[in-house]
């Protein structure tokens, strides 16, 4: 089948979300998604699901004769293969450049980093060595397909064991799993890709690219690395430029991400293990959730305001009230006085804060009339500015209050993305600033009066 | 006659076919056969009773049922195509014996006669533009059936089209216009720029164009938007911001799958904000 064309509207939206650091599902930029290992009853089973995009992997091994140039080590063999059931646009015969690409690349990640020690993998020299086969199939292809293939790929490995061989002399014996436990692979290190995907010629970047994003990306960078942060491969596509300080922060993330994904799996593997020993049931029908059929669930829900309200009813008690207004009227001309905030403008303060703001970026804490404001609060932070102008006088209200109506602001995850919230502040903030200068000018107005 | 007749469906289905009335709101899996009302009368006893009338009895007796989705005519009874809970309505005024029809859950579009779905223009051919619509083939599209057809404003490549269909079978590439009967639009035509499309399963679409749907009314409380609904399991969602347009969307996804409890939660939540 063909694939569904991407409509102009669609990739018009998904490039504006993401200049304003917004993604579909509500990640962070930085965010992967939900990651699940699970293990079948065979060792060297597993299936991995990132999100949505589901990989199976299988490890087998078999007895052969080594290569003519490398008599003492054993072979390894990768194959990816993108399964019918993945995506519509699979079909038998037609996805096979990215297939070149994506074997060649977990080839790349696996082999050459020397992760997998082939010469333990030696029996008879020369003669009979173990040959492991890592098969990988897509199930299902919701994005990044490179980075879940490439773990589990590793935890495949990770799991694997292979039977036993004692050698006495001329003599090999080849022990079956019930004369002696099967042995585990030696494994050096394990190398994890990390993708990134980068939007309007470098300017944008995100991790772990969903399919949709995949689509209007303009290139992909895909670093392969371990938790002792050593690159074992690198592969930019996609033919975008990319600065030198652009890459080396690219790693960097990776190195922080790979880290975390490790600790991941080695507790997977770890619990699968312990499952197995108190001989309790493992295996893909354990994984399975037995009261539901339905396939895809939605693990949390997507807004999550529940605590918004109670922080702005904190922070407006404990808010301290602004200043006290000079009531005394000022006689401009006879028949003319002016009541409320006094002659000094007091919103001079605001702007040059505001302009602070803008100019230093966003960590710094957002200071208005002397309250300080706690990160997960926009809501409050424009309910506070309207009690403060209404405290500071009756002129121009009109606009602000209106212009604040139009504001709703709505916050996807308050707790968990400050970095979010504050340029949503500063774009709030920007937007008010305009709303001040009629404001301004009403009064020049009536002092001409 | 009765009897060879009613050997030769069991040996057919491998089963006792069942009375469509018992099984209603049950599961029913493909390749069963189901018995109108007045069929079980005549097949029940296994002919034994006596039926010196029996011909013109049924040719009286004969109401027209409707044959809805997920079930085909077979014979004289109903063969089922899909899995299943197997429903019925009454008619509301007049004759005829109802509908019959199969509640199933499905991703995958099939182009009906008569369906208002949400395309996406792939390629200009001709004198027509080729819409894909999520099925085996894209449908076809006249430069001509817009109301106010000029060359001017044709949509281009790539644009969102709301129309429905006018030939749609196994046979034949599907027919698409945007106009209705009469003529005129009647909201069908190229969709706004901005927005967002997303695709969810066609049981939910049917679920959020029943009358007086739940969730259409509490989404409409929140805040304003234009939302237009495919029955090819795609909806275009616009709001103010990009913000409010990622929320409907995620809310309307996750409808599928929330009890109307834990949807009332969330639209208790988010009207609070």
């Amino acid at each position: 089948m063909k694939e569904t064309p991407l409509s102009n509207c669609e990739r018009r939206f998904l490039l504006r979300a993401i200049e304003e650091k917004k993604r579909l599902d509500g990640r962070q930029t930085y965010d992967y998604r939900n990651i699940r290992i699970s293990f079948g009853t065979d060792y060297g089973c597993c299936i991995v699901e990132l999100g949505k995009t589901r990989v199976l992997g299988q490890v087998s091994c078999e007895l052969v004769s080594p290569k003519l140039n490398r008599a003492t080590e054993g072979i390894l063999f990768f194959n990816l293969e993108l399964s019918q059931m993945a995506a519509p646009a699979f079909e038998p015969g037609r996805q096979s450049d990215l297939l070149v690409k994506l074997n060649r690349l977990m080839e790349r990640c696996l082999r050459n980093s020397k992760c997998i020690d082939t010469e333990s993998l030696c029996v008879v020299a020369g003669e009979k060595v173990w040959q492991i086969r890592v098969d990988l199939h897509l199930l299902n292809h919701d994005g990044n397909i490179i980075d879940a293939a490439s773990i589990a790929a590793i935890v495949a490995l990770c799991h694997f064991r292979r039977p036993d061989v004692s050698v006495q002399g001329d003599e090999v014996t080849l022990y079956t799993p019930e004369e002696r436990d099967p042995v585990p692979l030696s494994i050096h290190h394990m190398p994890i890709c990390v993708s990134f995907a980068f939007f309007q010629q470098g300017t944008y970047l995100l991790v772990d690219p969903n399919e949709r994003e995949e689509r209007v990306m303009d290139g992909l960078l895909v670093i392969a690395m371990n938790k002792h942060r050593e690159i074992c491969t690198i592969q930019s596509s996609g033919g975008i430029m990319l600065l030198k300080d652009q890459v080396l922060r690219c790693s960097k993330i990776a190195g922080v991400k790979v880290a975390e994904i490790t600790e991941l799996i080695l507790k997977a593997l770890e619990n699968d293990q312990k499952v197995r020993k108190e001989g309790g049931k493992f295996g893909f029908a354990e994984s399975i959730a037995n009261q539901r059929i339905t396939a895809f669930k939605m693990e949390k829900a997507p807004i999550d305001t529940s605590d918004v309200e109670e922080k702005a009813e904190e922070i407006i008690a404990e808010a301290e009230p602004p200043s006290e207004v000079v009531s005394t009227p000022v006689l401009w001309t006879p028949g003319t006085a002016q009541i409320g905030e006094g002659v000094e403008n007091s919103w001079g303060d605001l702007e040059d804060s505001e302009k602070e703001d803008d100019e230093g970026g966003g960590d710094q804490a957002i200071i208005l009339d002397g309250i300080k404001m706690d990160t997960g609060v926009e809501v409050s932070d424009i309910g506070s500015q309207e009690l403060g102008f209404h405290h500071v006088g009756q002129t121009g209200l009109e606009f602000l209050t209106s212009d604040s109506e139009e504001e709703e602001m709505i916050i996807l995850e308050p707790d968990k993305n400050p970095k979010k919230i504050r340029t949503q502040t500063t774009s709030a903030k920007q937007e008010k600033a305009p709303s001040k200068k009629p404001v301004k000018r009403r009064k020049k107005k009536r002092a001409a009066n | 006659m009765a009897e060879p007749a009613s050997v030769a469906a069991e040996s057919l289905a491998g089963s006792r076919a069942r009375a469509a009335r018992t099984v209603l709101g049950q599961v029913v899996l493909p390749g069963e056969e189901l018995l109108l009302p007045e069929q079980e009368d005549a097949e029940g006893p296994g002919g034994a009773v006596e039926r010196p009338l029996s011909l013109n009895a049924r040719a009286c007796s004969r109401v027209r049922v409707v044959c809805g989705p997920g079930l085909r005519r077979c014979g004289d009874r109903l063969l089922v195509t899909k899995c299943g809970r197997l429903r019925h309505k009454e008619p509301g005024s007049g004759s005829g014996g109802g509908v019959y029809w199969v509640d199933s859950q499905q991703k995958r579009y099939v182009p009906v006669k008569g369906d208002h779905v949400i395309g996406i223009v792939t390629a200009k051919s001709g004198d027509i533009f080729k819409v894909d619509v999520g099925g085996s083939e894209p449908a076809s599209l006249s430069y001509l059936s817009f109301e106010g057809a000029t060359k001017r404003n044709r949509p281009n490549v790539g644009d969102l089209i709301y129309g429905q269909f006018v030939v749609a079978n196994k046979d034949m590439e599907p027919e698409m216009v945007c106009i209705d009967s009469c003529g005129r639009a009647n909201g069908m035509g190229v969709i706004g720029q901005d927005g967002l499309l997303f695709k969810v399963t066609l049981g939910l679409i049917r679920k959020l164009l029943a009358p007086d749907c739940e969730i259409i009314q509490e989404v409409g409380k929140l805040y304003p938007l234009e939302i237009v609904f495919g029955m090819n399991g795609r909806i275009w969602v616009k709001a103010k911001t990009i913000q409010q347009t990622l929320i409907l969307a995620n809310i309307l996804e996750a409808c599928e799958h929330m009890t109307s409890d834990q949807r009332k939660q969330i639209f208790s939540r988010l009207a609070e904000s």
